[in-house]
């Protein structure tokens, strides 16, 4: 008996909810990282190789969609956001085998870092109406006045993800962003691409509305400084900025300063970017660089 | 309405004693600076020289950084926290007991008020360091991370509108977390900065754990500049927070920056008109208007402009200006000339653009830097004087119909300071405090200021928090941060 022709899967863009091509209408070819005895790279698939105008695009859907995101109740983003690691577990065999092919791991491991992604996000997804009794409070200032202050959502992030950890890499900086309101544009691991859009599938197929999460493949250096510059983005992680191919974190920063964007460094010291190791248990670190405590005051009084 | 005469009753100056020149303090001592060129710091109210001040330069700077990194590596990060506590509780007690002298000279050089002085930036100084000097030892109790340690040498740029105040706002937090400092206060408004040096030397503190520079831009450069610097706080315009943003982008320095501001006093109809035109002017006529949270659109609802902006008017007229060093005054002097024809320009653009204008109309006295407080109405979103940071005492008055329609005029800018709610209506202030883009949201109320409560702005108004626990999330490193 003849072996079966599988049917393949287009990957493309993921972006205000719905799967376009790039409207540059170029793509690039993705490999398999090499594992074991194989010489020759496997071609995996054509990956959309995104532009500038789809990056705006993402901006202009991630930015429509940010003041709905924030204003769910905590307990329902929490809700939406543990969907997503249900529709995960669901989709377990898909993400195995594209982290295994992405990233040249063996089959156990594969499925130990398919595990990991899915209990982070649940780690995270746990966070969204918490974070705000953690990090807020009451002030006892010396008057007769009620002062609290609250975390809010940043707005709309753009994410340079990891180049290396295309799945729990990918969770480990888009879950925290996400969690407390902000919308955000990222820009998938360049030769590691598939994870992302399969994770966007997983957001797709579950309750998370179009825009929160949009996902733009292709090369880091063309499209992030598109991202750096504009002027309606409030933030930036820079952590995929690590062994990205002719891309400076100094530059993106330097871009970013023109409307104050808030910047995640990547990690490492001095001018040299490290990726960092996504297995350690996060701290709040990556919730907090994307949120802006706000302080209101009112007079006490009969 | 009866028109109350007021006799002068000035505060005396004997309190203070000027020298005729300053030094550095660098290391714990006062020295010469190393060939800058020395600059004078007048009375912007009566344009006498106080004092000459000397202009740190780059190799100044160097030394005051590499006396701070000294003090830091060899006795701040190795002290205690209840010991760095005690040092602070110290420095609180000794502002406490000379309060009155930092008040007079405060007003002397910077033109404020001396009501507000007395009783608004020297106590909140002190308080302050009382604040933070109870923190220095609680540090892992402020869900600040893990194993949270110092980050070594700050850079501290501040502005001439609150000197003291914006001094204790940098130096307080730094020291409590374990870091040492080299601070350089604004131009025009050197001298409580560098009373506050002999400050610490009465307090005994660590040579080199708190150093002063005093200088222009070039000297604040070179302190961005330094790469034995480690964290920056900056309080001052947008412009040149962006400009440190850029020059520090790519390196590994750290940076809080408290920028500019266009808050929006927003009055409903069911508002108190009198609590309302209260706030108003204590909202934008405070200290000169020179506050970056000052508000200084007024969105008023339609229905009530005309009675708000006549009762607005008929207050600002028994707003007393003139001599800062009256303790009856209510608005002193613009700090500087080049303050003054800032203010000047802009509101002559805002008249040229096609807004009503209006002041109160008081006399001014013949020498100094004075405003008279301004209103503009028929302001458009457009105009310039609803744009720009105008830093005076100057208000533009908007209206609006809608709870919506008055988000979106008050968002419609790239700060995100302040802005304020004046309504009866407790769902409306919570709802409309939810939707304002802004660090701070004073409703029925303006311009309070407390060390417990985190203040900074969203998007342009720059980034970072300052005072509260959140303030201290800035001189800290935590978990496996190098």
């Amino acid at each position: 008996m003849s072996a079966r022709v599988d049917v393949r899967k287009t990957y493309k863009l993921y972006i205000g909810g719905k799967f376009p091509r790039s409207e540059s209408g170029r793509s690039y070819e993705v490999m398999a990282a090499p594992s074991g005895r194989r010489a020759t790279p496997r071609f995996l698939a054509n990956a959309a190789m995104g532009s500038r105008k789809d990056a705006r695009d993402a901006v202009v859907a991630a930015r429509k969609a940010q003041p709905g995101w924030a204003g769910a109740t905590a307990y329902n983003r929490g809700q939406v956001l543990y969907r997503v690691a249900e529709v995960m577990e669901g989709r377990r065999a898909q993400l195995v085998q594209d982290v295994r092919d992405s990233e040249g791991l063996t089959p156990a491991r594969a499925e130990a870092v398919v595990s990991a992604a899915i209990d982070r996000w649940v780690w995270y997804a746990g966070w969204s109406d918490k974070y705000a009794q953690v990090l807020g409070g009451l002030n006892p200032v010396a008057g007769p006045y009620f002062d609290i202050s609250a975390p809010e959502p940043t707005g709309v992030v753009a994410v340079l993800a990891p180049q290396a950890s295309s799945l729990l890499g990918l969770v480990s900086v888009v879950a925290p962003v996400v969690v407390s309101g902000n919308t955000c544009v990222v820009l998938a691991s360049e030769d590691r691409p598939l994870p992302a859009i399969d994770l966007a599938e997983c957001l797709a197929t579950s309750d998370v509305p179009g825009g929160v999460v949009n996902v733009v493949t292709g090369r880091t250096a063309e499209v992030a400084p598109w991202l750096a510059s504009h002027r309606d983005v409030n933030a930036i992680d820079l952590t995929g900025a690590a062994g990205a191919d002719g891309v400076e974190w100094g530059d993106l920063e330097l871009a970013a300063a023109d409307n104050l964007k808030r910047v995640l460094r990547p990690g490492g010291s001095g001018t040299e970017a490290v990726e960092p190791d996504f297995e350690a248990t996060p701290d709040l670190g990556r919730m907090t660089a994307f949120l802006e405590t706000k302080t209101v005051w009112h007079p006490k009084g009969r | 309405m009866p028109t109350f005469e007021y006799a002068p009753a000035p505060e005396s100056r004997a309190v203070v004693d000027i020298a005729s020149s300053h030094g550095l303090f660098i290391g714990g001592e006062f020295v010469e600076a190393t060939g800058g060129k020395p600059f004078k710091t007048v009375n912007p109210a009566t344009e006498e020289v106080l004092s000459e001040v000397s202009e740190a330069t780059a190799d100044d700077v160097d030394a005051a950084v590499r006396a701070a990194r000294s003090a830091y590596t060899r006795v701040w990060s190795r002290m205690s926290g209840a010991d760095r506590g005690k040092y602070l509780y110290r420095i609180a007690r000794i502002l406490q007991e000379r309060a009155r002298e930092f008040a007079v000279l405060e007003t002397l050089d910077n033109g404020k008020p001396i009501k507000e002085s007395r009783d608004v930036d020297i106590p909140l100084v002190a308080a302050h360091f009382f604040y933070h000097a109870g923190w220095a030892d609680k540090l892992g109790y402020a869900a600040l991370g893990e194993n949270p340690r110092p980050l070594g040498v700050v850079g501290q740029v501040i502005p001439w509108n609150f000197p003291l105040l914006m001094l204790a706002w940098k130096v307080a937090p730094a020291l409590a977390c374990g870091n040492t400092v080299v601070l350089k206060p604004a131009e025009t408004t050197p001298l409580t900065a560098l009373l506050f040096a002999e400050v610490c030397q009465q307090a005994e503190l660590p040579p080199g754990v708190v150093n002063i520079v005093t200088g222009a831009g070039a000297t604040g450069q070179a302190i961005v500049d330094h790469p034995g610097i480690d964290k920056l706080a900056f309080t001052g315009s947008t412009n040149v927070g962006k400009m440190i943003a850029r020059s520090i982008a790519g390196t590994r320095k750290k940076a809080t920056l408290e920028l500019g501001g266009k808050g929006a006093n927003i009055i409903f109809d069911d508002a108190p008109v009198d609590q309302a035109v209260e706030g108003i002017v204590n909202g934008i006529f405070f200290n000169q208007g020179h506050v970056c949270c000052a508000g200084s659109r007024i969105l008023v609802q339609e229905n009530v402009a005309d009675e708000v902006v006549r009762r607005l008017k008929r207050r600002l007229t028994t707003l007393r200006v003139g001599d800062p060093m009256d303790k009856n005054t209510d608005v002193g002097a613009i700090n500087s000339r080049a303050q003054l024809t800032r203010i000047e320009e802009l509101t002559a653009a805002g008249a040229a653009e096609g807004a009503e204008r209006w002041d109160s109309g008081c006399e001014l006295p013949g020498t100094g830097f004075w405003f008279r407080p301004t209103v503009f109405t028929d302001v458009s979103q457009s105009h310039r004087i609803a744009q720009e940071e105008i830093f005076g005492p100057v208000v533009s008055v908007l209206t609006f119909r809608t709870p919506g329609e008055a988000v979106a005029k008050a968002n419609n800018t790239p700060y995100g300071l302040s802005a304020g709610i004046w309504t009866e209506k407790g769902s409306r202030i919570l709802w409309m405090a939810d939707q304002l883009r802004a660090g701070v949201v004073w409703a029925n109320t303006f311009n309070k200021f407390d060390p417990t409560s985190p203040f900074g702005g969203y998007k342009e108004s720059g980034y970072g928090r300052e005072g509260g626990r959140h303030g201290l999330e800035a001189y800290v490193k935590t978990g496996g941060d190098q």
